[in-house]
């Protein structure tokens, strides 16, 4: 197994709320090797975006440790960026100022300007956005502000990048374009990505690994599954490829018949 | 001739004034024939739009000018449109003379109030944004204020005037003390609010970045609460103008308050009515700029 880029040893996170102290999650245990992509996966409420918060060190755990690098996770940082769901662009920003706020918080002080420039316009154009280089975050479509928000995560080179629900807001076609997009810039910057979703599609053409978390709460990891699916992956291609249909019905499995939610 | 027809098919039902002589004989003469009529058509509409955007605000202004020259024919001494407009035009004609400080033109009256107000008002902006953002963003701060700004801010500005008196022993700054206490309020209370209102995703982003505390308020607090701010240095701006009146009313000296005043003391009336049209315009123009301005750094979330 390659090098371990982030490691969760029994990790729970309560909250304090009015009717008493309320478990999140308990007993977590992961590991993420480097370069791999690992989805969580469960129904809405059973903390997966909780565990995402804690790996971006966005909230700290109320028990257990967080390792990123062999380093404890005690907030967040440029290390470990994030794809938020609704983008969170700067709306007073052109797309181009967006990136270039990251890229020149984490290469500022090492790389001259026109480095800089070169790292945000390259980010900019691998998620096809060239174009829109000097435009407001309101003057282009969901998918392109989106696509904006991964290629300022990107072109931070974190070691781990961290998407909580990425293309939930977007419509099934824009998605979809999306998540090619999205295979291919993984596959070609080999990042560690660690994603919540709960689109089973998204989670099996994506991932290595699918993490599938019980109900809340006090959620917990369920099952985990390899995707054995050779890359580059092709929607098309997989669509009726034996492995990708197997995986696919697992996580199914898992979500409608182990962990119905009942009335939800 | 099946291709022609089918060119023609999106231009018919746009005019109806086409000739259907023509229509069947050629075509590119009835194209060109056609452009016309839609182009009248369009100026019709334009034309129709700009009359329903002009002509009820016309209508009103000669409600309110008939009225006024009725209530002017039945009551003894108020001033009828007509008289009033010819003294305006004489008053307008030198607005600028100055015959020692109690005899000033209107301009200069409107010009000391104004500069009062922007007194008042900078301190108050110095003082009040600062504060908004220390309530805003500590807790700790806001329920310290709150209580005092609750107490202090339903209390009419005119009755600081004494106070400001007292202090500063002379009219001119009394006046400006009172316009620093009215516009302080608005101020404080919406920077404060706009600095709550920071969506969390954005302070998220802050935090993920790991931008330092100085790039935190120029990048992302300061724009984010910019649009608050200018709501709030509007609402002050209107009660600054409102409470300016009648703070040099009592005060005196120089300012469009004391001239309204002073002409009530010389009975003409006439000024007075003035002075009201003068003064709504420009309260009216410093809503307007502050709005445009507002604007322009109004960004559309999503």
């Amino acid at each position: 197994m390659m090098k371990p880029m982030v490691k969760i040893e029994s990790v729970g996170q309560s909250f304090q709320t009015k009717q008493g102290k309320f478990i999140a999650l308990r007993d977590i245990d992961l590991t993420v090797a480097k370069g791999e992509v690992v989805t969580l996966i469960g129904h809405s409420g059973c903390g997966k975006s909780t565990l995402l918060n804690l790996i971006a060190g966005l909230t700290l755990p109320t028990s257990g440790v967080l390792l990123c690098d062999n380093r404890e996770i005690a907030g967040p940082g440029p290390d470990r960026a994030v794809v938020f769901q609704n983008h969170s662009l700067l709306p007073w920003m052109t797309c181009f100022e967006n990136v270039m706020l990251g890229v020149e918080r984490v290469f500022g002080a090492a790389e001259k300007k026109e480095k800089l420039r070169a790292r945000v316009e390259a980010a900019l154009a691998m998620v096809h956005m060239d174009h829109a280089l000097h435009k407001y975050p309101h003057e282009v479509s969901g998918g392109m502000k989106q696509r904006v928000g991964i290629a300022r995560a990107f072109a931070m080179e974190p070691k781990i990048l961290l998407m909580d629900e990425p293309f939930g807001a977007l419509d099934a076609l824009t998605r979809a374009s999306l998540q090619d997009e999205l295979l291919g810039v993984m596959e070609k910057t080999g990042a560690t990505t660690v994603m919540v979703t709960h689109d089973v599609d998204e989670a099996v053409l994506l991932s290595d690994r699918i993490v599938m978390m019980t109900n809340g709460p006090a959620a917990t990891i369920g099952e985990i599954l390899s995707v054995a699916l050779p890359r580059p992956r092709d929607r098309l291609a997989l669509a009726h490829d034996a492995t990708f249909v197997e995986c696919r019905g697992i996580v199914l499995e898992f979500l409608y018949r182990k962990q119905l939610k009942k009335a939800a | 001739m099946s291709n022609v027809v089918a060119l023609k098919l999106p231009i018919a039902p746009l005019s109806e004034e086409e000739e259907t002589a023509t229509e069947s004989q050629c075509i590119s003469p009835v194209v060109i024939e056609a452009t016309p009529p839609i182009g009248q058509a369009r100026a019709g509409k334009r034309l129709i739009e700009f009359a329903k955007t002009v002509v009820p605000p016309i209508l009103g202004l000669l409600l309110l000018i008939g009225i006024w020259g009725l209530v002017s024919m039945k009551t003894s001494g108020i001033p009828g449109p007509a008289v009033t407009w010819t003294e305006a035009v004489r008053l307008f004609s030198d607005p600028f003379y100055s015959n020692g400080p109690n005899d000033q033109g209107i301009g200069w009256n409107v010009l000391s109030s104004l500069k009062r107000v922007a007194i008042g008002f900078g301190f108050a902006a110095a003082v009040g944004i600062p504060m908004g953002f220390l309530l805003g963003r500590f807790t700790f701060m806001s329920s310290m204020f709150d209580p005092i700004i609750s107490l202090l801010r339903p209390v009419s500005p005119l009755a600081w005037l004494p106070i400001g008196l007292l202090v500063f022993k002379k009219a001119d700054p009394a006046a400006t003390w009172t316009i620093f206490i009215c516009s302080i309020w608005p101020m404080i209370l919406n920077t404060a609010e706009g600095v709550r209102r920071v969506p969390q995703d954005y302070l998220n982003v802050a935090r993920v970045l790991g931008l330092p505390e100085a790039k935190v308020i120029t990048k992302i607090l300061f724009p984010a609460v910019l649009p608050y701010m200018l709501t709030g240095i509007r609402l002050s701006i209107g009660t600054a103008w409102l409470v300016i009146v009648a703070a040099e009313m009592l005060t005196g000296g120089v300012g469009i308050g004391f001239w309204v005043w002073d002409e009530w003391n010389n009975l003409k009336v006439e000024h007075i009515v003035i002075a009201i049209f003068v003064i709504g315009l420009v309260g009216l123009l410093l809503e307007q700029c502050l709005i445009q301005l507002a604007k322009r750094f109004t960004y559309e979330t999503r």
